[in-house]
């Protein structure tokens, strides 16, 4: 019998564990549509603001040693438009992922999706790098129990809150959450970094600094997933430097029920999706598991 | 080492050169082995150091080993590398996209402005028996260029090209659409090829169509990261980065974007 790659997180139930990470691809339909047919489990869209955002001038994206450094400044078309937009869906697995500063702003974000088909909504309490959003917020612990709180009391659909490496610590914020009611944790966002072109003496980055993703964060992404998940009896879904179906593995024996993969489409284009899916079944199957959730945490036994 | 051979990380490079083609559009000449080679249709990320980075189709060069971009002072950025002096830096990354799939046999190249760059690279890659005619555009005679470098590339083809003015102050008067709808009359073309503004585009690739015609365009859409990760330049369920820049006329005939909307910075679509 092959092994069974749908996973549980939570309530929520996802049909393979690969997901698309928030900020990547993410602005239409039939993108959505063309990277779940190409085996994710589900989609993460881009931070969706109140108001439409154009983020920063180039360079935004820049390739670094080991991964990517980026500052595209959140860019979106904003709620109103994307629920509109994302409406006709029935059939693509799609997770929207909110920005804001106050409740206010998620309150007002999540009255657009009422009547909108949402797999479940992930709230982007750590982007590194637009002021007064993202690490901003999830740094202020009171702050994020209120807007989880609030989003909570809005909606039947999960909330999974996503959590950064910020000046508080991670695992307060994670408890903060928790506080508000959140259904699960997507750990971690990108690690606030900078890098600077010797030739002209400038940084790489029009903001200057930015948010490092890539192959050179899965250790601290790992051991993130493998603290909250030994702390706290909450589902997580890892995220940070997944490129082989070996990174997918070794968040799962840390304790995540699912990743998000992103940079590695930059490399490897989606493809990954479904090489990785298949990578994780033929591990399955060697080990002689049946289940995603058999493997969840195991490396916790040691 | 070369900071090439991170992927995606802009190396830095020095104009050495600079021609001006017309009152508004200069060609900026660099060395870089590897964007001297590209292929017809591929692109190259291009740092204006403080100010923005843009995607650039690769001019050819007459000179071995070097590359170029030819601008038109439009916005901001595009104002910002127009002006730049014989020595000053830029950065570039890539190349990047796909290219054209050249046919044997008579071959349509149909461009305007800055979209002729693509296609006098693909004259450059013409198999020697290819007949290639070109068809190049402009609102006036001063804003007319690259017919002298037409002919020079093409000039072991048996081969024709035929300039066009809005204002009838140089070759024919009108649009290239309408040249090529004459043309099309009594020629049959093996392959067409056209890069310029996207609703020229949408007609030549119409006409193409219409007369079962093989057909490929070039296309631009706000770009941002250039490697298929931002999302972007999205149309339909295609990257242009990634999927493109160039795309059939099969594909494009039924793209629901294709010669009606684009996308703004911010991801909304705007029609044309």
């Amino acid at each position: 019998m092959s092994p069974d790659l749908s996973t549980k997180i939570g309530t929520l139930r996802l049909e393979r564990p690969t997901m698309l990470a928030s900020g990547i691809l993410g602005i239409s339909l039939e993108v959505f549509s063309r990277i779940h047919k190409s085996g994710a489990g589900a989609v993460v869209t881009k931070s969706l603001s109140k108001e439409p955002w154009e983020g920063y001038p180039n360079p935004t994206i820049v390739g670094i040693k080991g991964g990517y450094l980026n500052a595209v400044g959140l860019s979106n078309p904003g709620a109103p438009y994307f629920a509109k937009m994302i409406s006709p869906n029935k059939t693509i697995p799609i997770i929207v992922s909110l920005v804001g500063s106050i409740e206010e702003d998620f309150e007002f974000m999540v009255k657009q999706f009422e009547n909108v088909h949402v797999m479940a909504y992930e709230l982007n309490l750590s982007c590194p790098h637009v002021e007064k959003v993202g690490l901003e917020v999830g740094d202020d612990p009171n702050l994020v129990t209120k807007i989880v709180k609030k989003v909570k009391s809005m909606t039947k659909v999960p909330i999974i809150s996503k959590v950064g490496l910020g000046t508080t610590n991670y695992l307060d914020t994670v408890k903060a959450a928790m506080d508000g009611g959140t259904d699960a944790i997507t750990a971690i966002n990108t690690i606030r970094a900078m890098g600077i072109d010797v030739e002209t003496q400038r940084p790489l980055l029009s903001n200057k600094i930015g948010g490092l993703s890539g192959p050179a964060i899965k250790p601290v992404a790992v051991r993130c997933v493998y603290e909250i998940s030994s702390k706290y009896d909450i589902p997580v879904i890892g995220c940070g430097g997944v490129s082989t179906w070996e990174d997918a593995v070794e968040f799962i024996l840390a304790g995540a029920s699912a990743v998000q993969i992103g940079s590695a489409i930059g490399d490897g284009w989606i493809d990954v999706f479904s090489e990785v899916n298949k990578g994780i079944a033929n591990y399955m199957e060697q080990k002689g598991f049946s289940k995603i959730q058999e493997m969840v945490g195991l490396a916790r036994n040691f | 080492m070369d900071l090439q051979e991170i992927s995606n990380r802009s190396s830095i490079r020095v104009i050495e050169k600079i021609i001006d083609e017309t009152p508004t559009v200069r060609t900026l000449v660099f060395s870089d082995d590897t964007l001297s080679n590209v292929l017809p249709g591929q692109f190259a990320m291009v740092w204006i150091p403080g100010v923005n980075e843009l995607p650039m189709s690769v001019m050819v060069s007459e000179e071995k080993g070097k590359a170029a971009f030819t601008v038109r002072k439009r916005g901001v950025s595009s104002t910002a590398l127009y002006d730049l002096q014989v020595g000053n830096q830029i950065g570039v990354r890539g190349p990047y996209g796909n290219s054209f799939r050249i046919k044997d046999g008579k071959i349509l190249l149909v461009g305007g402005g800055t979209g002729l760059v693509p296609l006098l690279r693909l004259a450059k890659f013409a198999k020697p028996t290819n007949e290639v005619i070109i068809l190049m555009g402009s609102k006036t005679k001063e804003e007319m260029f690259f017919e002298d470098m037409a002919n020079k590339i093409l000039a072991k083809n048996k081969h024709q090209v035929i300039t066009c003015t809005e204002d009838g102050s140089y070759g024919k008067k009108g649009f290239v659409t309408d040249v090529m709808e004459a043309l099309m009359q009594d020629t049959k073309f093996d392959g067409i090829y056209t890069c310029g503004p996207e609703i020229m585009m949408y007609k030549v690739v119409q006409m193409a169509n219409s007369k079962n015609t093989f057909v490929e365009a070039s296309l631009e859409r706000m770009m941002k990261c250039g490697i298929g990760i931002c999302g972007s330049c999205c149309m339909d369920e295609s990257l242009v980065c990634h999927d493109g820049t160039v795309f059939d006329g099969q594909f494009l005939a039924k793209s629901q974007e294709f010669g009606h909307t684009h996308r703004t910075k911010s991801g909304i679509l705007e029609n044309y």
